[in-house]
Parts: structure tokens; sequence; C-alpha cells
């Protein structure tokens, strides 16, 4: 199961990070959300998966490995929360330049920013 | 309760500026007195820890390394003051006026959250909180960048979006595995039970992930490109609250969690850090050299000079780290005002690029003695702070028999006085260029530059107090054995709290 996991979290963020690279912002959000995900698949593995346990002892007595740990749950719940606002955030602003520029061409905006400000990055 | 004030304050700031009504003079006297409460709950802070040691409140008394657990040590509370410091003078500076547009859309309340965000991250002592805290200021910083909808403007928020979530992701990647290896994120557990658990194998794999995330974030070479690339586009005040504070959080979590997971000195690592922050220094430098824009000159000081502040990391020395912190202290300082200095251009001229400036000197010679302060400061010229601070950075890296880069921070700041004696001359002294309109500058957006000219000053003459303050805050950092008994507590009151 954690091969599984690890081999999904690799392609994850092989692929989110190819597509970071390109030139495209709808790509590079994808990439983004992607490369995310592959995080969190990558903490559920890392922290090892204990399959049919609930996360939560209700008896004291119960030795480590019959309850899956509660902890990388809770991380990956935050960081979905987080993953999923910042993904927001990107997408209006991704909308914002389309309507300005007319274009999700990243060079596109950059060109026209090095004749605004009058200087080469 | 004081260790959450912190971040409580400029919560609630924020809430009650979101409920109030939009009347612009109301919103900003209220932004300004959350930044006032701020620097009051730090300094209080500080003189607790200076006073008592490290201070550890487990929040909702979750014991320790269950719950999160808010930690201030001397370091911690130093950064909190200057966090406040900034505040003020920001949130002083939107007296002077704000775009309105801006204004309406959140502006005041957004630079509350990013202040929380940042004290967050100063304060937090779980590794995985220091994420949250991160991903807080950033948002907040995110939207501040991209009110504005010039092309130029959106086309650096991408940059910098992009590029800093990438740092997060990499951030995460290393909690995630930090976790699955040491099964504890509280920070003072991890320092315990790391040693026991790691491997070399995974450890150079968890350094390199941390280098990358917190070197993205404070812009050390070659992870800085998108720093010159986006900080001289949004409104001075942004930038300045950007400059001052958010690489200096990467420097922080750098300083912390390598003093407290790979606490070898010698190793491969720390001649890594090292190399790289002596070509942060003279890439950022020799950047600043060539360009032709009041800001991306500062931009591009600001890389180069993170590079004397990590390199004292790399030393792993009490002077070396001391050197660190003075440095951090008066770097925070004297950039945000020049940042702010150059709201003072916009102002004036709607522009920072040099060819459009000068002539302050002769219409308004006070202000231009004011600039003087913080432009000769970051010059490193005696006897003002940033010399102190060059000073204290050169003798720990000589004392280290660390010739070379000794050589180099000494070569580069020449370049620094090169590049800041030319944009003195360029934006201040030079006559006035043929230019229609220079409205005179007025009282309110003078006021914040004097503050930190003020405290610029003040740090220069009590520069021997604070310097001993830092070699007590590095201590602390080199011998985390303090660090990991105040948080997980042999006595068990602190841990019942």
């Amino acid at each position: 199961m954690e091969l599984l996991l690890a081999l999904v979290a690799g392609v994850l963020y092989a692929a989110g990070l190819y597509l970071m690279l390109r030139r495209r912002l709808a790509q590079l959000i994808i990439g983004l959300s992607l490369l995310s995900g592959g995080s969190n698949v990558l903490i559920l593995a890392a922290a090892g998966v204990t399959r049919g346990k609930p996360p939560i002892i209700g008896d004291t007595s119960v030795a480590a490995g019959q309850f899956a740990d509660p902890v990388p749950q809770a991380l990956i719940l935050t960081a979905i929360v987080i993953g999923f606002g910042v993904l927001a955030f990107s997408l209006v602003m991704a909308h914002q330049v389309h309507r300005s520029v007319d274009s999700d061409d990243i060079d596109a905006i950059g060109s026209s920013a090095v004749t605004a400000t009058s200087d080469k990055s | 309760m004081l260790l959450a004030l912190p971040v409580l304050l400029p919560l609630a700031t924020a809430i009650a500026l979101l409920l109030l009504p939009h009347r612009p003079r109301v919103l900003r006297w209220v932004a300004f007195a959350g930044a006032l409460g701020l620097l009051a709950a730090a300094i209080a802070l500080l003189v607790r820890v200076e006073a008592h040691g490290i201070h550890v409140l487990q929040v909702a008394s979750w014991p320790a390394p269950f719950g999160i657990t808010l930690v201030a040590d001397l370091f911690s509370a130093l950064m909190l003051v200057m966090v406040g410091i900034i505040g003020v003078a920001i949130t002083g500076e939107s007296f002077a006026g704000v775009d309105p547009r801006r204004e309406a859309l959140g502006y005041h309340p957004l630079i509350l959250v990013l202040l929380m965000g940042v004290s967050g991250a100063f304060l937090t002592g779980d590794i995985f909180n220091l994420y949250v805290w991160y991903e807080v200021m950033l948002i907040a910083s995110f939207v501040l960048m991209s009110l504005h909808r010039t092309r130029a403007q959106l086309h650096a928020a991408f940059t910098y979006v992009g590029l800093n979530l990438l740092a997060s992701a990499f951030l995460l990647t290393a909690i995630g595995l930090l976790y699955g290896q040491a099964g504890t994120l509280n920070l003072a557990d991890l320092a315990r039970a790391w040693p026991e658990r790691r491997t070399p194998a995974l450890d150079a794999v968890l350094s390199m992930l941390f280098l990358t995330a917190f070197g993205i974030k404070a812009g050390l070479f070659p992870l800085f490109f998108w720093l010159p690339a986006s900080y001289h586009t949004p409104p001075a005040a942004v930038s300045a609250l950007l400059a001052g504070l958010l690489t200096k959080v990467g420097v922080y979590s750098m300083i912390r969690v390598f003093t407290l997971l790979f606490p070898d000195p010698g190793a491969g690592l720390y001649t890594l850090i090292v190399w790289m922050s002596a070509t942060t220094m003279v890439v950022g430098l020799l950047g600043a050299l060539g360009q032709r824009d009041f800001r991306r000159v500062l931009s591009f000081n600001l890389v180069g000079h993170i590079g004397y502040i990590t390199v004292g990391l790399a030393l792993w020395s009490p002077a070396g780290l001391a050197a660190s912190i003075f440095y951090l202290l008066h770097h925070m300082l004297v950039i945000t005002t020049l940042f702010l200095v150059s709201g003072l251009f916009l102002r004036q001229r709607r522009t920072t690029d040099l060819a459009a400036l000068g002539g302050l000197f002769q219409t308004q010679p006070v202000v231009a003695y004011l600039a003087m302060v913080p432009v000769f400061s970051l010059a490193g010229v005696p006897p003002l702070s940033g010399f102190i601070a060059k000073l204290a950075v050169v003798g720990a890296l000589l004392n280290a028999d660390r010739y070379w880069v000794a050589a180099v921070a000494l070569a580069v700041s020449l370049l620094t006085v090169v590049s800041m004696a030319r944009l003195w001359d360029e934006a201040v002294w030079k006559p006035a260029p043929p230019h229609p309109s220079q409205p005179k500058l007025g009282a309110a957006i003078v006021t914040p530059i004097v503050f930190l000219v003020g405290l610029t000053l003040g740090l220069t003459v009590a520069a021997g107090p604070v310097y001993e303050v830092s070699r007590r805050a590095a201590e602390q950092l080199l011998d985390p054995r303090g660090y990991i008994r105040s948080v997980l507590g042999e006595e068990p009151s602190r841990v019942a709290r």
C-alpha cells in the first residue's frame, strides 16, 4: 500500500512540476494543485498506513498499530483547506489577468510589463 | 496569555476593521491602534523573557508534544518587537493617504492579518503550525500585492505567488517526511527525538528540502529571482512591509529549524550555506549596480544583505549568530525605512526611475537629511548601525578563520557603498530634472520615516546593550537544551499551564 501511495505521490509531483514549467497560467495553476495533492499523499505514505482501523482510541490499553495515526490525517485536512483557499485565489487572479491582458500566456503579461516599467529583468 | 497577544491583537483588530463602517479616518486609527497594541505586547514579552527566561504557552492546555505550543525565547521576542515597530510605521503611513479603491477592498485588515501571520510564525513551537502561519501571511501578502491591476503588478504578483507556493509545497513535503520518521511535530520534541532517528540519507533529503523552502522565502542565491521581479511594483507602504518582514521570516525559520534539527557544526550543509551566502552577497550587489530604478536597487540590496545574515548561522558560533541577529534587527529597520522613502518619490514624481528623480536636497533639505540616515546606514558608513552590524559579521568571520568569506563580505560592503552613494546622488543630490509638478511632502508621509530613522539612530547609540541581548539570544539558540526543557517541561507546573 505504501509503495503504491509513494508511486502516486511521485507521479503527482512530477506532473505538477512539469506543468509549473509551462507558460500558460491555467497549467501553472493545475500544476500547483497537483503538487499540493502530491504532498498530501506523501504525508499519508510517509507516516505509514494502517488499514481498517479507526484513528480514535476508545480504550487506552490499545497498543500502537491497533489504531490509525490521526495526526497525518489532521495535517492533510489542514493542507487541503489551505490548498483550496490558495487555488481559489489563484483562479481569481488568472481570471483577472485574462480580462486585462486577454491572454493566459505568462510571457505575454511579462513582455508588456517590461515595456511598462522600461527595465530589463 | 501575554504570549498569545501578538497573535490575538492583530486578529481582533482585523475583525473589527471588517465590521466597522467604511470611513477611512476610523479605519486608519483602528489599524494604527492595533499595531501599537502589538508593539506594546511585544515589548512586554521581551522584558518578560529577558527577566525570566524562555516563556511557553501550551494552547488550550494540551501538554506538549500533543498540542500546539507557543514559545518565546529572546530571538523570537526581539523579532516580535521588530514586527510591532514595522507595523506601527506602516499603519502610520496610511494617514498620508491610501488609494481609495485599495482601502475599500480591505487594505487595513489585510495588513493586520499579515502582521498576525508573521507574529505567529515567530512564536510557534510546532513545525506544522509554522507552515500554517506561512500560509496565513502569504495569502495576505498575495492579496495586498494583487489589489492593483496594472500589467506590471499582475505579472509581478504571479511570479511572487507561483514561487512562494512552490516553496510552501517543499516545506510541506519536508514536514511530511520528518513526521513519518520522527513521529512528532513539536520543535522541542523533534530536537530531542531526532538525533536517535536520523539517518544520513534522510538527513540529506530533509536538510535540502528545508534549505530550498526557506531559501526561496529568504531570497538566497540561487533562489531569489522572484524578489527583485516583484517588490518594485506595489505601493511603497506594501513593498516596505513585505521587504521588512517576509524574507526575514524565511531567515528566522532557517535559523530556528537548523539550530534545532541539524546541530552539527562543520557539516557539508553549513559549507553549502556559506557558499550560498557569499554568492548571494556578490550577485545581489552586482545586480543592484545595474539597476536604474530606486526600488529595484533596494530589492537587490535586500537580497544581497540576506547573505550577511545567513553566513552567521553557518559559522555556528555565538559571535556569528549574535552578529546575524543584530544584522537582522538593523536590516529590518533600514530596509523598511528605505522603501518608505521610495514612497516619497512616488508621491512627488509618480515614479522611482532614477533618471526622473533628483532635486530633493534643493527643495526640501530636511527630508533629504532624513533620507540620508537609512541610505548611509545600509551602506555601512560609521558610526551608523549598518557599520556596527557589518563589523560584527566580519569580526565573527575572521575569528572563525573564514578569511575568504570575510574578504567577500568586505568587498561587497564596498559595492554597497557605491550602490548607495549612486542612489543618494541620483535621487536626492543631483539637480531636479525639468519636471512640471513637484508637490511638497506633507508631515503625514514623513512622520513614519522620522520614527524609523529615530529608531535606527537609537540602535546605533544603544548598539552595545542590543548586541549583548543578541549574544544571549544566540547562546539560547546554540544550546537548545533550555528550549527543550522549557517546552517539554521537567517541572510539571509549566506543562499544566
